[in-house]
């Protein structure tokens, strides 16, 4: 009897945990949807900021936002699936993987701030590009390129090997067995993680602070400095100009994460309905 | 024809090479930037000084070493038993239409930006804190709460996927042997899933230790010893940020300085991780 | 000669797909019972019926009742957890816990409320004696019971059910996933194990239920065909069916 007791008891203390963890979401996300819902407007979304923030909308944040996120997918798809086809297809040496696949590990691990820190000290000043949508999106690159890397490999694992085994028992080459059949099989997955690095990159507030600085001008070139979403949240709460506007600026990063993921699940279960 | 493909492959291994160019690179920035400093002032000095004065010259960061080994210890402490007990909950007794539901919703509380938790924070849990503790609010409790919500949906689901992937047979030799579902989990499931879950852990633990925003918009920013969970403080982390925008000279290379004791930590950290999971296999 | 086990009208739903049909079974104590039947027809989800295992299976319902000395495993207030450690079961495929050899054998009786370690100690020498495993283990016993090789893992897995004290042993074609050496261990050890045990073993190899086992029933899509004393089943089937099976008409 005892036994049944002590079961039923664990038992309610673990959905306890998965209770109290679903209600740290809940609560979250309906705090700042409640506060924030108000605010957010068709011309809170077009008009730029008046009075530091305090008043007006978040265009030129928007922008910067779309600016940073465009250029570092730009920058680090290529770069990703390109070391990822490398390693799939040519990399025969197993330490030198060893080694790479180690540096890509660590790329991972470090902190967004330290790339703030590098980023500044490379991109701002050692290259002389000053805080600007560059420097930003380029620091950016280098923090969702483990992310690209790392998915596009599992996408190009996961291609089953009777679809490469077939292609090259028709004569094909290594080559176009990789540009025709494999690559093609692999974009769902490959796609699936550019959209993961954008949910990332959206977020990043410390190295974008230091990087493409926080002016409130709509950027207009590359070596603009631009305020992303987020860095003008950081502002606006820390330096207590708006609440309102904070809400409304948290909920629409909220939605905006929100979606990407819902496009990301989608498209990895029609990529698993295509290989089942 | 083939020269072109000859170039292709030359651009793919240089993107392969990227990843260790970039590393590098950080590397050695970062060392030449903090280098002033560990040269005028020394590492011991630097590492374990008690005072943070910028304008007089003083430069421990030990305070802030002890701000963020708090915050963090306190998150992990919240953190941990949580997430392994959703992780049990969502693998082992919850109703699978349950389980889905849970797994995007841990998806979404771990895609929020940490700026986003930070002015939750800010907003919603120092203002309580304050009611219910005195004081500001601003503390190491606020901050451990908030990274707590922060790396819960890590551990989760990476202890997930690893519960998930015990093989069934040894909970159906354990059920056939008498046993309730419960002592099923805990006495052979949770076990055969341990080199997982203390991956998850690591893992959590890394976010922890490199999360910037959040924690700095609730904790307070004292660089002080922390005397009890209700101190304010400030971690590493959080000191590079504040104060980055405006420090020059000596006071800037300090700074970066953190950020080189921040990466030694991190590797420290992803080798050990390596370490155990190699273990495990 | 005691009955050990009455089924009586068991029929047995896997959603809407009808697995079992009406079956009636008496298994004496102390014997040998044997499952045959070729694939798909049923022996093993018969077999898990018996400790209830099934109930670990969504979307399943069983009718009928199956008597365990007379009391309906099937009931109302029927304590399911004591139910399999009364009747215990091996599987297949070997499946030891990733443990020491002492921690997988003195799991039962843990599990079951026993801490002291010198009992512990003395439940695991008398399993693996029992099990005819004791001598190769001996000085092993807290190495890791996955180092074992598969005949030896398979005794370990009978010696973590005779811990338990139960009265049945549940055996699930135990010799199919072992090299001939380790079924003839363990075929000798079920003809020893049925003096204390009663023992019910699904297999597909004809020639093992010639040797090891008192009874025989023969299951075909659901049914339970015929059923009697091994050498009848044998060498006089009553059914047709049974001797189509038997010369290998069809598997």
């Amino acid at each position: 009897m005892r036994r049944i007791y002590k079961d039923k008891l664990s038992v309610g203390l673990l959905w306890l945990c998965g209770l109290l963890s679903l209600a740290f979401l809940l609560l979250v996300v309906g705090y700042i949807f409640v506060r924030g819902v108000g605010a957010i407007s068709w011309e809170f979304l077009t008009a730029p900021p008046r009075l530091m923030g305090k008043e007006g909308g978040i265009w030129p944040s928007i922008v910067s936002t779309v600016y940073l996120v465009t250029l570092s997918l730009l920058f680090a798809s290529p770069v990703g699936v390109g070391a990822a086809i490398y390693f799939f297809e040519y990399a025969k040496n197993k330490r030198v993987i060893r080694y790479l696949r180690f540096a890509t590990e660590i790329l991972a691990a470090v902190p967004s701030i330290l790339f703030g820190l590098f980023g500044f000290s490379f991109f701002v000043n050692f290259l002389g590009l000053g805080w600007s949508v560059l420097s930003g999106s380029l620091t950016l690159a280098l923090m969702i390129l483990p992310t690209i890397q790392r998915t596009a490999e599992e996408a190009l694992a996961s291609v089953p090997k009777s679809y490469i085994e077939g292609s090259l028992a028709l004569g094909a080459t290594r080559w176009q067995t990789m540009v025709q059949v494999v690559l093609p099989a692999a974009t769902s997955g490959i796609i699936t993680g550019i959209i993961l690095a954008v949910g990332r990159s959206i977020g990043e507030t410390a190295a974008v602070l230091l990087t493409a600085g926080s002016s409130l001008a709509t950027p207009n070139s590359l070596f603009s400095p631009a305020r992303s979403l987020s860095v003008h949240l950081f502002i606006l709460a820390t330096e207590g100009i708006s609440n309102q506007r904070a809400y409304a600026t948290s909920l629409l990063l909220i939605v905006l994460v929100f979606l990407i993921n819902i496009l990301a699940n989608q498209l990895r279960r029609r990529l698993s309905r295509r290989s089942a | 024809m083939k020269r072109r493909r000859e170039k292709i492959v030359f651009f793919l291994a240089l993107a392969a090479t990227i990843s260790v160019a970039a590393v590098s690179l950080l590397c050695i920035f970062i060392i030449i930037e903090g280098w002033p400093l560990l040269k005028n002032v020394g590492f011991t000095p630097f590492l374990f000084g008690t005072t943070w004065e910028p304008s007089q010259g003083k430069f421990g960061i030990l305070p802030m070493v002890a701000g963020t080994l708090a915050v963090t210890f306190g998150a992990l402490l919240l953190a941990v038993p949580l997430a392994v007990g959703t992780a049990l909950l969502l693998s082992e007794f919850a109703p699978k239409r349950f389980a889905s539901f849970m797994r995007p919703a841990l998806q979404l509380l771990a895609g929020i930006p940490s700026v986003v938790y930070g002015f939750f924070g800010l907003v919603f849990l120092i203002p309580r804190l304050a009611a219910l503790f005195g004081g500001s609010g601003f503390s190491v409790l606020a901050g451990s709460i908030i990274l707590t919500i922060m790396i819960l949906p890590t551990i989760a689901s990476i202890s997930e996927d690893a519960i998930r992937a015990v093989p069934k047979s040894y909970r159906e030799g354990s059920l056939a042997l008498g046993a309730t579902s419960w002592e099923t989990a805990r006495r052979v499931v949770l076990p055969a899933a341990r080199s997982g879950i203390i991956t998850a852990i690591l893992l959590g633990l890394g976010r922890a230790l490199g999360e910037t925003m959040a924690v700095l918009m609730v904790t307070g920013n004292v660089a002080t010893f922390p005397q009890s969970p209700h101190s304010p403080v400030r971690t590493l982390t959080g000191n590079i940020a504040l104060e980055m925008g405006y420090a020059t000279g000596l006071h800037r290379s300090a700074l970066f300085a953190t950020g080189i004791v921040l990466f030694v930590l991190i590797i420290i950290l992803t080798l050990f991780a390596n370490w155990t999971r190699g273990r495990a296999s | 000669m005691s009955t050990k086990i009455q089924v009586r009208g068991l029929d047995f739903f896997y959603g809407d797909h009808q697995a079992l049909v009406d079956i009636n079974l008496d298994i004496p104590a102390n014997q040998v019972v044997a499952l045959i039947g070729p694939s798909g027809c049923g022996k093993s989800t018969f077999l898990r019926t018996l400790n209830r295992m099934n109930d670990t299976i969504d979307d399943v319902r069983a009718q009928g009742k199956v008597l365990l000395d007379s009391e309906d495993i099937y009931g109302k207030d029927i304590d399911v957890v004591q139910l399999r450690k009364r009747v215990g079961m091996v599987f297949q495929r070997p499946n030891p816990f990733p443990m020491s050899i002492f921690d997988n054998i003195a799991y039962g009786p843990r599990i079951h409320g026993q801490r002291d370690r010198t009992s512990l100690s003395q439940v695991v020498e008398a399993s693996l004696k029992q099990a005819a495993l004791w001598d190769e283990v001996r000085d092993r016993l807290n190495q890791s019971a996955l180092s074992l090789s598969g005949g030896q893992q398979q005794r370990l897995c009978i010696a973590r059910v005779l811990a338990v004290e139960s009265e049945v042993l549940l055996m699930d074609e135990p010799c199919s996933a072992l090299d001939p050496i380790s079924t003839i261990k363990i075929e000798e050890l079920i003809y020893q194990l049925k003096e204390d045990y009663t023992i019910i073993m699904v297999t597909h190899n004809l020639q093992q239920a010639g040797r090891v086992a008192d009874r025989t029933a023969f299951f075909l899509t659901g049914e339970l065909v015929e059923e009697g004393p091994t050498e009848q089943i044998f060498q006089r089937p009553a059914d047709s069916r049974t001797e189509d099976y038997i010369t290998g008409r069809f598997g």
